[in-house]
């Protein structure tokens, strides 16, 4: 968002169940593979726990149950994006995450049109690339616990 | 301009020159006499007193100055060194502190100070601060004023003047010289630079104005001034700067001692005499000056022990992150050498495993800070307090360069700043009492910090009334916080205790300074969320010590590490009592709860796998629990667990901004495998 006035955005893309997903890259410290996650107890049912993330304990967030999508077993290609924004850092786990591609950023539309079920919240526009749908993130939002 | 990178070292070095004025001041007091104390204070305001102008921060600089100009009076014997001006002058460097503080915390150091403004000036032209002041005073500093009129034709402040005066009694000539350029000058500041490097290589330039730095920015007409002290003839000095190329004209004029002190104005005529004194008074302080260059010699091997750089805490916090992993992967590779069995391999790992050993140690103690960053603004508190008070208090600091984690020591101030005050308000005795009492009039205060074991010790002893048990326990028992019943049976040190509790204060009149009943349960409370605990022994009549415990570092704690099914949680070891391993049949139910006969007391048992919600692959029914007693104040209770694996020290690590409040978890650490392990936070357990 806060490249609004840029001509092109630089994301992360990464899929959940069948749709593909954006984060700006800004905000994406680094890309893990699935490691030892020290369960939370008495957390939401998203978060999966903590990591070790070179020494920080790091807080993961499962996307898909986040999201409310029925969650898959863990395969070869699920990763841990790790976010950072001022105030925190979190891992989002996600089916896979292999693209950085650059979005023109008018072919973002602030106002999704319906994409359906319960992420509609969690979203900051959609991007229409040739015969991609790119599904952008609005991390605040997905961050905050009392969404 | 840019200043803002400069604005942390500018507080930081502000608040470093105040406390050497503070600490100063106070030795001052104890040796009115001690010209070189008052140089050392003086230096200290002057140095801030550019800065902050530097900086921009007038109010601040202004104040400063007014409180320099009483100082250069004292320097010069102008005034005398009595509790009265102390007092201002120690109010003055409040201000200054509250001043720093407000830019620190984003302010504009903005302050209402022109009533202390007003008591420097009284004390500047000689006026009694306070009606009793010494009215010697008046006569004296006449002069004060007058000099700073004086000043022909650059003006000096009071530093540059003493080392104008200094330099020509030995035999060194002053001169003001005027330097012109050439209105068609491109370079101003490459000749401007010319000049100056003629100059300092025949003597020492004492002042320019514009200043240096204007004169560099070319922020100047075609003209400047500069004083210099040299041995070279005036016209010597004269051609030379001539030679330069675009000078246009070049004014030397001396600075005789008489023309530089006395003034054309009608007052100086009464107070010539005067002044003529003054001259005198140089000499001894000339002297002063030698002895601080004697001390000078040997101050320097002083600061060069301590010499040091600032790192924030957050960058040391990486490093042991980093750290940590390296410990990982060292246990990795011992593991591997182990397997591979290969010589060379096995004595490298070993080496490295020395090596880092070391590398912990320094990684650890560089977050060590002495707690003398505390300490040092307890003797002004003292001061202030007892004057306030009426008391003679005498407070002696011992342990001051003990060591702690700098978490601690943030957290340790407010907590020491309330014992003190209560030693020094309901502890020591006024002078009447302590006299009628065969004591000496001024009482004691002690303040010592040592290491023991793991931990630090800090005591506040003092040599007052101590505490009066049935003063005590009459009050606890009308604030309803024991029963008369029970107080009966309470030993001394249970009584002692008592002054703990909250909503509770022995001090028949509420004063100011400490007795609103909000403190010490404060006390106690913050002292135990650092991990520490705090304890009085007290004899009435004699005197008090408490004395707090705190771990050497909030960063590392012991803990008993347990498994309950494939999960690894960390109990801290100051709230553990002990362990056991029970049987299924000494569990007793008791109103739906189960409770275990610990040593004869009922323990209530808390079952973690319930608590934590540990998801059970297959539900087995064991005939023995593995049980960790532990504590919070007085209850007890009895955590269930799968296993104990052992007792470790651990890196305390937060959860991070996204998980808060967490029930009964207090943090996480990284365990040697690289798995975070969760802390149990007891005390949320035992509601």
């Amino acid at each position: 968002m806060n490249a609004v006035e840029q001509e092109i955005l630089k994301v992360i893309v990464f899929q959940l169940a069948d749709k593909e997903y954006a984060i700006p890259l800004s905000n994406v410290q680094g890309i893990e593979k699935l490691m030892h996650i020290t369960r939370v107890p008495k957390t939401e049912k998203y978060v999966k726990g903590v990591i070790n993330l070179r020494g920080v304990v790091t807080p993961i967030i499962d996307l898909r149950e986040r999201f409310g999508i029925p969650v898959s077993d863990n395969e070869e290609t699920t990763r841990i994006i790790i976010i950072t924004t001022d105030e925190m850092e979190v891992g989002f786990v996600v089916d896979s995450a292999n693209d950085v591609i650059d979005i023109p950023v008018n072919a973002i539309e602030q106002q999704p049109e319906v994409v359906g079920s319960n992420e509609v919240d969690f979203i900051s526009g959609v991007a229409k690339l040739e015969n991609r749908l790119l599904i952008l993130l609005h991390l605040d939002k997905v961050l905050n616990p009392a969404e | 301009m840019e200043l803002n990178q400069y604005l942390e070292m500018f507080i930081e070095e502000s608040k470093e020159h105040l406390q050497s004025c503070s600490d100063n001041l106070l030795e001052l007091e104890k040796n009115p006499e001690d010209i070189a104390i008052v140089n050392e204070i003086f230096r200290s305001a002057h140095t801030l007193k550019g800065m902050s102008a530097t900086m921009g921060y007038e109010d601040l600089a202004d104040l400063t100055h007014k409180m320099e100009n009483v100082l250069d009076a004292i320097r010069n014997e102008k005034i005398l060194v009595t509790p009265d001006v102390l007092d201002v002058v120690f109010e003055s460097v409040d201000h200054l502190e509250a001043m720093v503080m407000n830019i620190a915390d984003g302010g504009d150091g903005k302050r209402d100070v022109s009533n202390t403004v007003a008591k420097l000036k009284r004390i500047e032209s000689g006026e009694p601060v306070q009606q009793n002041a010494v009215e010697l005073a008046a006569a004296e500093v006449a002069t004060t004023t007058l000099v700073e009129q004086n000043s022909p034709e650059l003006d000096y402040d009071s530093f540059e003047k003493t080392v104008i005066l200094q330099s020509t009694e030995q035999g060194f000539n002053a001169y003001e010289i005027s330097v012109t350029l050439r209105a068609d000058c491109l370079l101003k500041a490459a000749r401007v630079y010319m000049v100056f490097d003629i100059l300092e290589k025949n003597g020492d330039v004492v002042k320019s104005r514009p200043t240096v730095d204007k004169l560099e920015e070319e922020q100047f007409d075609q003209d400047f001034k500069v004083a210099l002290i040299t041995q070279t003839s005036v016209d010597e000095l004269h051609s030379k700067i001539l030679k330069v190329s675009e000078v246009e004209k070049v004014t030397i004029t001396q600075l005789t001692k008489d023309k530089f002190i006395t003034s054309a104005s009608a007052e100086a005529a009464t107070t010539i005499e005067e002044v003529r004194e003054n001259e005198n008074p140089i000499v001894p302080q000339q002297k002063g000056q030698e002895e601080s260059v004697s001390q000078k010699t040997s101050s320097p091997t002083k600061h060069a022990t301590s010499k040091t750089i600032r790192v924030s805490i957050e960058r040391l916090d990486i490093l042991m992150n980093l750290f940590e992993e390296l410990v990982i992967d060292r246990g990795r590779l011992q593991s591997i050498s182990t397997e591979v069995k290969h010589a060379e391999l096995n004595e490298t790992v070993e080496r490295m495993s020395r090596t880092m050993g070391d590398l912990q140690n320094i990684v650890l103690t560089m977050r060590m800070i002495p707690i003398e960053t505390v300490f040092n603004r307890f003797p002004k508190m003292v001061r202030t307090l007892s004057r306030d008070l009426k008391k003679k208090i005498n407070l002696e600091v011992i342990g001051a360069e003990t060591e702690l984690d700098r978490t601690v020591i943030d957290e340790i101030g407010d907590p020491l700043v309330h014992l003190i005050r209560n030693s020094v308000d309901h502890g020591i005795e006024s002078p009447e009492v302590r006299r009628a009492n065969g004591k000496p009039e001024e009482g004691n205060v002690t303040l010592r910090a040592y290491h023991s074991g793991n931990y630090v010790f800090i005591e506040i002893e003092d040599d007052g009334a101590g505490i009066n048990r049935d003063k005590v326990l009459n009050k606890a028992i009308s604030k309803g916080i024991v029963s008369k019943e029970i107080a009966s049976t309470l030993s001394d040190k249970q009584i002692n205790e008592l002054i703990f509790a909250s909503g509770f204060s022995t001090a028949d009149v509420i004063s100011d300074i400490s007795g609103r009943g909000v403190g010490l349960d404060v006390v106690k409370t913050t002292i135990e969320s650092l991990g520490g605990n705090i304890s009085i022994e007290s004899t009435e009549g004699v005197g008090s010590i408490f004395s707090i415990q705190l771990p050497l570092t909030l960063s590392i704690i012991s803990v008993m590490l347990v498994e309950i099914e494939q999960e690894t949680y960390a109990i801290p070891l100051s709230s553990i009592i002990e362990t056991s391993i029970i049987k299924n049949s000494d569990i007793l139910n008791a109103h739906n709860q189960k409770v275990i006969d610990f040593r004869g007391k009922v323990v209530p048992l808390i079952f973690l796998e319930e608590i934590f919600e540990v998801p059970r692959k297959e539900q087995i029914d064991q005939d023995y629990h593995s049980v960790v007693i532990v504590r919070k104040g007085e209850k007890l209770a009895g955590l269930v667990v799968d296993s104990f694996i052992g007792q470790q020290e651990i890196v305390l690590k937060s959860l991070g901004n996204y998980l808060t409040n967490i029930f009964a978890i207090s943090g996480a650490t990284i365990l040697g495998n690289g798995k975070v392990a969760l802390i149990v936070d007891c005390n949320a357990l035992m509601k």
